[in-house]
């Protein structure tokens, strides 16, 4: 048989066309992607630091309204990660166009690359967006600026990777929203968003600390304003154990083959 | 014999238990036109996707260019472009967006002047910049059919490429695929037109329920299986075929009106029969003959296979 060279160990154009084509797709919908946010923040700021923020003056030294910040970019990093990177992997299974993918000299990685690359990217703008939004509206300080980076990049790629796994999964459009409705919101309301769950009476306290959310928020909330409801390493460490869980799974689905191919 | 791809032992049981494919073994060789004919539900598009990495087969394995399709799936499928059996296109992408795209994914640093040759030659030049949606169904065929040229494979899988297209498009496609063998590349189409196998292959394989029941050199499987049969219409009619051509696979037809001689390709006596009727004189008034096409062969074999 006759025989060709081999192929280079990385397809950088394929994730960069993988990458790029994510990107695209989000500036023909930049209403949806970034706008509606940005809204949906302000509505929070009215509501939540004016409306009960003139009840509650101060948490722990900080203004109310400042006090919310790290939640709310939260809250916008953990849904839309999570509906960016499951919408792009499902669009592609739902109109058949995932033999294009499947077919080409594309590895896994590389595919969790372009596509988690892409929607961690989204994310990462729509938080620094939220950011500036929120300075608007409230006095801001950041103590830890390069620690707040790191835990919006780490947020946004672990849910960009929980996102893709949903996508996966996902057998039909009302599945891909099932998991960020009823799952990530009320995790991250009851995950000290909006509060500090030092507020809480116990038991409830005690059952906060088994939502993985309250551990975001709260070492996102220790950047900003070095202190948090648990300790920084402890953040962490949860979120890299979080990330790791959801980079097995993807190996495994495609180990498998899993909701992918027949 | 040059091989490009082989396939040894690949067969494919789907989840739902279906089995779609018996431990298949098949050869294509370099630069060669090979049409895959077979009813619906026959496996082609099952065989096409392992073959492709989209189907994960349940035993066997692929070699393309030397290159195992699981172990070494990049230098195998990035020798190979697929034109597959549904239109499944990015509707809102631009045609020259997604033909671009299709370029990279498949590890190719951007060519536009390449890319530009493959628009043009499927007359899409002029609709680079339409969103695929604003396409009609054969328009869009087209779109991925410079998908799947836009890494300039070595092989080309047409799934049914012509399913839905009218006889213009379908011409210009024949076109390219005779332009693409020019320059050596190897094409794999599996179609419901047997004409089109008969018009455009080198060799052809009937696969059905799952087993390729023959591979064969067209011309010489026309020549081998190929009947022909030639029709004498009578000056008068006959109630019988006389006894003095006993021996003769000669039969009557409309109504004692008709004659007709069946005979192999291989195995003709026209002219001895001619006289023979002169000595018996039996007048004709016209000569008819007829060659079995692929559809007669193809029908012929499946049904052959199912009285088995
Ligand atoms: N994803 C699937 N799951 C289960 N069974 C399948 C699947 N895809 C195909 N089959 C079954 O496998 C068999 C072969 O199907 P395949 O699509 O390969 O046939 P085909 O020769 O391409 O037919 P057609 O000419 O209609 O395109 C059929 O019985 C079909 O129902
Ligand atoms: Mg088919």
């Amino acid at each position: 048989m006759s025989t060709s060279t081999h192929a280079p160990a990385i397809n950088l154009h394929g994730i960069w066309a993988i990458y790029r084509f994510e990107m695209a797709r989000a500036l023909r919908t930049l209403w949806q992607s970034l706008v509606t946010p940005v809204i949906t923040t302000s509505l929070y700021f009215v509501v939540f630091g004016g409306a009960i923020g003139s009840k509650i003056s101060t948490v722990g030294g900080v203004g109310y309204g400042s006090f919310i910040v790290p939640g709310l970019i939260m809250l916008s990093l953990l849904t839309q990660s999570i509906s960016n990177a499951s919408i792009g992997i499902y669009f592609p299974k739902f109109t058949g166009t995932v033999f294009e993918l499947l077919s080409a000299p594309v590895s896994a990685m590389e595919m969790v690359v372009g596509y988690v690359g892409a929607a961690a990217t989204k994310s990462i703008v729509l938080g620094l967006i939220i950011l500036a939004t929120a300075a608007l509206f409230v006095p801001l300080q950041i103590v830890h600026p390069f620690a707040m980076l790191a835990f919006l990049v780490l947020t946004s790629v672990a849910f960009s990777l929980f996102g893709f796994i949903i996508g996966v999964w996902a057998k039909g459009f009302e599945q891909l929203s099932f998991v960020p409705a009823l799952l990530i919101t009320p995790l991250t309301f009851l995950g000290g968003a909006f509060y500090s769950i030092d507020m809480l009476p116990q038991p409830w306290r005690t059952v906060s600390l088994f939502n993985p959310v309250v551990y975001l928020v709260s070492g996102f909330r220790w950047a900003f304003f070095d202190k948090g409801d648990v300790s920084v390493g402890v953040s962490l460490g949860v979120t890299a154990v979080f990330l790791l869980a959801c980079l097995g799974v993807i190996s495994w689905i495609f180990k498998t083959g899993w909701r992918m191919k027949n | 014999m040059d091989v490009v791809l082989s396939v040894a032992g690949v067969s494919k049981v789907y989840a739902s238990g279906q089995r779609a494919l018996e431990p298949v073994n098949l050869d294509i060789r370099r630069g060669e036109i090979f049409a895959l004919l077979g009813p619906n539900g026959a496996g082609k598009t099952t065989l096409i996707s392992i073959i492709c990495g989209i189907v994960t087969p349940s035993t066997g394995t692929v070699t393309v260019l030397g290159h195992d399709a699981q172990r070494d799936f990049r230098s195998a499928r990035r020798a190979i472009g697929l034109v597959p059996q549904e239109l499944s296109v990015d509707m809102f992408e631009t045609v020259l967006a997604t033909v671009k795209f299709s370029r990279r994914l498949f590890g190719r640093a951007p060519d536009n002047a390449y890319v530009e040759q493959v628009l043009r030659d499927l007359s899409l030049w002029d609709k680079r910049d339409a969103k695929i949606r604003e396409l009609s169904g054969g328009m869009k065929r087209r779109v991925l059919i410079a998908k799947a040229l836009s890494h300039e494979p070595d092989i080309l899988f047409l799934d049914e490429p012509t399913v839905g297209v009218d006889v213009a498009l379908r011409r210009d496609m024949w076109k390219l695929v005779h332009r693409l063998r020019a320059k050596g590349t190897t094409i794999i189409l599996t179609t419901h037109y047997i004409e089109e196998a008969e018009e455009m292959a080198d060799r052809v394989g009937v696969i059905d329920k799952g087993r390729i029941i023959l591979v064969e050199d067209k011309a010489a499987l026309m020549k081998k299986l190929g009947k022909r049969r030639m029709a004498i219409t009578l000056q008068t009619p006959m109630a019988a075929v006389p006894s003095a051509l006993e021996g003769w696979s000669v039969a009557l037809d409309d109504e004692g009106k008709t004659l007709v001689y069946t005979f192999d390709s291989e195995n003709e006596h026209i002219p001895i029969l001619l006289a023979k009727l002169g000595e018996l004189g039996i007048g004709y008034s016209d000569l008819e003959t007829h060659k079995s096409s692929l559809e007669d062969i193809f029908v012929d074999l499946v049904e052959r296979k199912d009285a088995a």
